[in-house]
């Protein structure tokens, strides 16, 4: 083997880790808002003697999509109706979502985005004058529970000093747990059926990025919620900036592949999102549009959006389309439409809009304008105020460009793909909605498989959960999943497979590479293995020509679908030759795995719902437009992990608000 | 934008329990060279830009440079953290300096209320903990 000049990962793997075996009652996957969530709850409601544990790839403090920081909370519902919120969801969402769990959520919501004020959110606030008071200084207002009004940006955002949103929210959420009950730097790579109950979750399996050691966990009940899919398709930076992935590009569509791969049922897989955002910084143009009352204008400088042509193109889609806020994948639709003619960029106009709004402003409150434009950036996407420092761009000033990115698969911000979960027990809900498990009661977000949850953005048909939804769903999944585990006192889980078996499995791609490394002169190349970094720019090749990537305006095609279906068939049964040489590498085998198979159902959706129900995120040319008729219901596949085989299946769309 | 650490800065967190900016990356990222006692980014391409190392690392040893792929060189935004506000220090290439202050919390730090004493009343009930201590009733949707 060649020495490099810096061994590529410090942490160097072995053939035989240490094995920890443990048994709890319940078990928590995932460290992000909404497992945070589960962590605060939980011990409320914990019978005598029942157990629990927390496993988080990486840490806490700052694990998830909220690591960062951001600047809003996109849902608190406030003097609104959950009908209404519901009513936003389903018409940004193309009609096709399930209202029982959206207006569930919404019931909840509140009570979290009041906490994250107790724990010391800082949350802007209406003065008595109706002026907007930062965070600190809104403290003299009162609380939000206590009726202080926020700064609404839109009817359901509302707007936050959220640089340590995470900190503060993990924070009670350990305390909560207590730290004995969570392991940091564990990465849960596969879920274990029974060996005797039919579909019914029984454990699972990880390792640790730090140490050479392998989990074999043991539970009655199980929630994973490990956020959406990030770097499943060639992004628009392949340099460097491929790290500057708009969602965080930890996220491995490990949420739909572990639960997947046990059986549970997939929902609206279809569904992705391609946020327009400014271009190659990815920093949010939310606050630009509602808060500062920006425009985008097309490359004429023509404001395309409120032209009669958009008006007309908008029809088509209706009632999504001439709703009074136009669904994102149409805005997207309209902004394509314009390049593709080639009337491109399109601009983010703010000098007018910081003028605008500086004619009614003296200098100080305009001071305090710019500043809140920056928070906006700095906040939750940093990366992008340095691309305007970098650019001398000052946007009182200059314009920017606001591009389309690459595809993101995820459950709780404006898209709606995940598992198929039981609503809850209320005679409201149809019974189409409610999951029997198999004691014949109802576990709300319980998915197909006996005992594994969901939450966040794991739970399909339900967006616009955001930070706060998340968290609230993942307290609601918590109290159930201490009643199932009550319910199933005397279960005592039993594994299919020998702790040898498991280790093997976990450690596969490490012995394979230790087997074979000294083949070849260089580490990386070699016929015996393929090596996680090759296999994911093949991932990314494959969905970028064929899979409605970046590279075809989003545009897939019956023939186009086959033939990345075989490609990523192959992909899979390459997989088994994945080799990992250090701990890191190990996680990043583990990863492309779990991208491959999440990308696949995406794909095998798209495949089977023969309209184009997302104009802007997707396209099937052979079935452009909508197709209401036939299609206006949802799609849900199962793997079938005994045969092995895939299923995908219409499921009845219930409306239940008028 | 990926992290780098500045060699002279960095002392491997060596009075620590542990190496900061390798507890905290969400992506694993940051690890320790034991022999140099120095902490580096390797895999600078799935770099989130999070600046979770920058903004945790206690002699300030680690900055961020702009993504070679689309980013001019001769900028800098640099997070001061406090225990209430975060201060940045925003440098143009042209030269221009900006300063922004924002809060970042409004307790203090290990203050957060987990409501570890409250307990649970109605297991069956769809309420949550919270909500169920303060009497809170859930509202049924007027269907079609």
């Amino acid at each position: 083997m060649a020495l490099p000049n810096k061994p590529v990962g410090e942490l160097k793997a072995v053939k035989d880790p240490e094995v920890v075996e443990k048994e709890v009652d319940i078990l928590i996957v995932g460290g992000g808002m909404a497992a945070c969530g589960t962590a605060f709850e939980i011990k409320k409601w914990l019978q005598p003697g029942q157990t629990v544990l927390l496993c988080d790839k990486a840490a806490m403090e700052r694990s998830g999509a909220v690591a960062q920081g951001l600047s809003a909370i996109n849902t608190y519902v406030g003097e609104n109706a959950p009908e209404d919120y519901v009513r936003m969801v389903r018409n940004d969402l193309m009609g096709l979502v399930r209202e029982d769990l959206i207006f569930d959520l919404g019931c909840h919501v509140d009570d979290s985005v009041h906490l994250f004020e107790e724990w010391g959110l800082p949350i802007w606030k209406k003065s008595a004058e109706g002026k907007n008071l930062d965070g600190k200084k809104g403290l003299a207002m009162g609380s939000l529970k206590k009726g202080a009004k926020p700064v609404r940006t839109g009817k359901w955002q509302i707007m936050i000093n959220g640089e340590s949103y995470k900190r503060v929210v993990a924070e009670a959420a350990k305390k909560a747990l207590g730290t004995d009950n969570i392991i940091e730097r564990c990465f849960i790579v596969e879920l274990l059926l029974d060996a005797n109950k039919p579909n019914t979750i029984a454990g699972a399996v990880g390792f640790s990025v730090r140490e050479n050691k392998v989990y074999i966990i043991k539970c009655k009940t199980m929630m994973v919620a490990c956020g959406g899919a990030v770097n499943i398709y060639q992004p628009r930076s392949v340099g460097e900036g491929k790290g500057r992935a708009w969602y965080p590009v930890w996220n491995a569509g490990s949420t739909y592949t572990m639960c997947m791969k046990v059986g549970a049922e997939l929902s609206m897989m279809e569904n992705r999102f391609t946020p327009a955002r400014f271009k190659d910084g990815y920093g949010p143009v939310g606050a630009w549009f509602l808060l500062f009352k920006a425009k985008t204008l097309n490359g004429l400088g023509e404001n395309f959006a409120g032209s009669d042509a958009a008006k007309k193109e908008l029809e088509k889609y209706a009632p999504y389309g001439t709703a009074a806020i136009t669904p994102t994948c149409l805005r997207n639709h309209l902004m394509l439409f314009e390049m593709k003619e080639g009337r491109g960029p399109i601009i983010m106009d703010t000098v007018t809009a910081l003028a605008t709004l500086g004619k009614t402003m003296d200098k100080k409150e305009l001071k305090h304008l710019e500043s809140e434009a920056w928070e906006d950036f700095l906040d939750m996407t940093c990366g992008q105020a340095n691309l305007w420092c970098a650019q001398d761009c000052e946007p009182e000033k200059k314009n920017s460009e606001v591009m389309p990115t690459e595809p993101y698969l995820l459950g709780s911000h404006s898209g709606c793909c995940g598992l198929w979960t039981s609503g809850p027990d209320l005679s409201w809900v149809p019974d189409a909605y409610k999951i029997k498990a198999d004691n014949g009661k109802v576990y709300n977000r319980m998915t197909t498989v006996n005992g594994l949850f969901t939450a966040g953005d794991g739970v399909g048909c339900s967006g616009h959960k955001f930070s706060s939804g998340s968290h609230a769903e993942g307290r609601i999944a918590a109290k159930q999943m201490v009643r199932y585990a009550k319910d199933h006192a005397s279960f005592k889980p039993t594994l299919k497979q020998s702790k040898a078996e498991l280790v093997d499995l976990v450690y596969k791609p490490v012995r394979t590479y230790l087997a074979n490394c000294n083949y070849t002169t260089a580490e990386n190349i070699n016929p015996n293995y393929i090596k996680p970094n090759g296999m994911m720019y093949r991932l990314m090749k494959a969905t970028h020509e064929y899979g409605a990537g970046t590279a075809t305006y989003y545009m897939t095609s019956s023939k186009n679908l086959e033939i990345v279906m075989d490609l990523l068939k192959t992909m899979r049964e390459d997989c088994t030759k994945l080799a990992a040489g250090d701990l890191h590498e190990l996680m990043r085998a583990w990863e492309i795995e779990h991208r491959i198979w999440t990308v696949e159902a995406h794909l095998r959706h798209i495949q089977f719902r023969k309209e184009t129900r997302y104009p802007g995120f997707y396209y099937q040319a052979d079935y452009p437009g909508q197709d209401d008729k036939n299609w206006f219901c949802f799609v849900n596949s199962k793997f079938d992990p005994a045969k092995k085989e895939w299923s995908t299946f219409k499921k009845d769309y219930i409306k239940l608000i008028p | 934008m990926p992290s780098f650490v500045i060699q002279e800065k960095c002392d491997g967190c060596k009075g620590g329990d542990k190496t900061a900016c390798m507890y905290i990356c969400p992506n694993d990222l940051m690890v320790l060279d034991p022999t140099a006692m120095k902490a580096y980014n390797q895999e600078p391409d799935q770099c989130w830009e999070c600046f979770s190392c920058v903004k945790i690392c206690p002699t300030q040893a680690i900055e961020v440079r702009g993504y070679a792929d689309f980013v001019p060189l001769g900028s800098s935004i640099m997070p001061m953290m406090g225990t209430e506000d975060v201060m940045w220090t925003c440098k143009f290439r042209n030269g221009l300096i900006k300063r922004f202050k924002f809060p970042i919390r409004t307790t203090p730090e290990g203050a957060a209320n987990a409501y570890e004493s409250l307990k649970g009343k109605d297991l069956e009930s769809q309420l949550l903990s919270t909500e169920e201590a303060d009497g809170y009733k859930m509202p049924t949707p007027k269907t079609v």
